[in-house]
């Protein structure tokens, strides 16, 4: 049995090196961004690589967003009614006020993000993973690309363009699902829930959330490039990176979540 | 012309390549020969700058890969193509946008020209009108050749190739190495075929190299391997009983 002194050696040890391997990950993280940032080649093909992030990005996730984004509005909307109906003593118009805001602030930017983390980072993660296992990466050094800047750029670029978009998008389809949930379950008419989506809307919401949208698609694609690009191994490997890139990017957007509100909302 | 001079590389604490020197003349086969782990493919990466060594040079044709910068390496990189283990084409282009690639990115040709290029380039290696497959439409016999089309579509002065017949059936390896050595004798290139296959050194070997456990153990030709008797090379070539037999039969 190890004594109490080896114990806390190992403890330590064990501390310590899980430290260290953060701290090397995320030195290697912002070298990787770094080299991001050169000269194209031909800038004609990181535009026409980034465009095809964007379809693959934006229309491959919007299905997914669009369904997720109604029915959260929905629910939101018949939480709330359920809760206020009990009260009394508040008009029922305010739903239409709280779907909004919580959509706004919350729902739509968070969880986009966080499904956006599971669908694309896992996706962004695996294929260049993929890459780099079957030299496909090689394949482009050797013909003089500089890697880090072909095949992470575009990526960014086109989820700090298009994953924003989505969000907006949610925003309206949420705001939808609420209307439609609260008509069709009598809680109150179309007109009281117009009213209170148009009433007390401050700009200052949007830009929250919009700065939100931006942190979190950053995120998300340099978080998911960086899983993927650095995998080394096998099929096992990619597995493996593909669901740290989700579980990392999932955990960052909850923290980047809170100092955003922490900071900006007062 | 490609000089390798005392070239190591240790990862950890493996020594994997203990100071290797050869000279890999223009317009000839150089094979790079040796059991799994010897140091084959990381010579390959260390010559093309995937891997940097820890200590020695590579000269191409007189220039130096390992004190050039990054802009002279980007640049020397364009006169280099590599035939890789597995092709290594890119799964989301078709066989066409594979083999333009380094076009697009590195030429100002009109698309006229890149498409007579490509054309050009899968008539060469036998594989006319697959333009638009791809990757995973092809055998690997054909993966291997869109691999050798998209790496000499720039016309480069060396080729390097890694294990061009691992996984291909005796019949399409013969028509790989034969290609292969067409198209060095073509194009005037140095060309280095990191292998194991006994059939491509009787073949197409002009220059023969083998390593051993990180060191240059032996280097000839083709025709020199068949009169080894003993030691590491001769377990290596005749490591089966019907080899061994076969070449006592061909002496008797």
């Amino acid at each position: 049995m190890p004594s109490r002194n080896s114990k806390s050696v190992y403890f330590f040890y064990i501390r310590f090196s899980s430290m260290g391997k953060i701290f090397h990950d995320f030195g290697v993280y912002l070298i990787l961004l770094g080299r991001m940032f050169s000269k194209p080649e031909k800038p004609r093909m990181y535009w026409k690589e980034t465009f095809r992030q964007m379809h693959d990005i934006g229309i491959g996730s919007l299905t997914v967003i669009a369904i997720v984004a109604t029915f959260i509005g929905a629910v939101t909307a018949v939480q709330f009614s359920y809760q206020l109906r009990g009260i009394g003593l508040v008009p029922m118009w305010w739903v239409g006020a709280i779907v909004r805001k919580s959509l706004i602030l919350e729902m739509a930017p968070t969880l986009t993000a966080l499904l956006l983390a599971g669908k694309v980072g896992s996706n962004i993660a695996s294929e260049l993973g993929s890459m780099r296992t079957s030299e496909q990466i090689d394949a482009y050094e050797i013909m003089g690309v500089n890697t880090s800047s072909y095949l992470i750029a575009p990526k960014i670029i086109a989820s700090i363009v298009v994953i924003p978009m989505l969000v907006i998008i949610s925003v309206f389809l949420g705001i939808i699902g609420g209307w439609a949930a609260g008509v069709l379950g009598h809680f109150y008419s179309t007109a009281e829930y117009v009213r209170g989506v148009q009433d007390y809307m401050k700009n200052w919401d949007l830009v929250v959330m919009l700065i939100k949208a931006l942190l979190f698609s950053f995120a998300i694609s340099s978080v998911s490039c960086f899983k993927g690009y650095t995998v080394k191994g096998g099929a096992l490997e990619i597995g493996k990176a593909s669901t740290q890139a989700v579980v990392l990017s999932s955990i960052v957007v909850i923290i980047i979540n809170f100092f955003v509100a922490f900071l900006l909302l007062d | 012309m490609i000089e390798v001079i005392d070239i190591h590389k240790q990862f950890g604490e493996q020594k994997v390549l203990k100071g290797i020197s050869s000279v890999f003349e223009d317009g000839k086969c150089n094979l790079v020969i040796g059991k799994s782990g010897s140091g084959k493919t990381v010579l390959i990466k260390t010559m093309v700058g995937l891997v940097e060594p820890d200590s020695g040079d590579v000269k191409y044709d007189g220039r130096s890969f390992t004190q050039m910068n990054k802009k002279d390496r980007t640049i020397l990189r364009r006169e280099i193509g590599m035939l890789f283990q597995g092709s290594a084409l890119f799964d989301s282009m078709t066989v066409e946008e594979n083999i333009r690639f380094p076009l697009d990115m590195f030429t100002d040709m009109t698309e006229a020209e890149k498409l007579e290029q490509v054309n050009f380039c899968l008539a060469r290696v036998n594989m006319p009108n697959t333009n638009k497959k791809f990757p995973d439409e092809l055998s690997g016999g054909m993966k291997k050749r869109v691999g050798i089309a998209r790496a000499i579509v720039q016309n480069p002065k060396y080729l390097f190739c890694d294990e061009p017949n691992s996984g291909l059936d005796p019949k399409t390896s013969i028509v790989i190495d034969e290609l292969i050595k067409e198209i060095t004798i073509e194009y005037n290139m140095t060309t280095l075929i990191n292998t194991h296959d006994m059939n491509s050194v009787m073949g197409i070997g002009d220059n023969v190299l083998f390593l051993h456990d990180g060191l240059k153990y032996w280097e000839g030709d083709s025709k020199e391997i068949m009169n080894i008797t003993d030691g590491e090379l001769f377990d290596f070539i005749f490591a089966s009983d019907f080899l061994k037999n076969l070449r006592k039969n061909a002496r008797v």
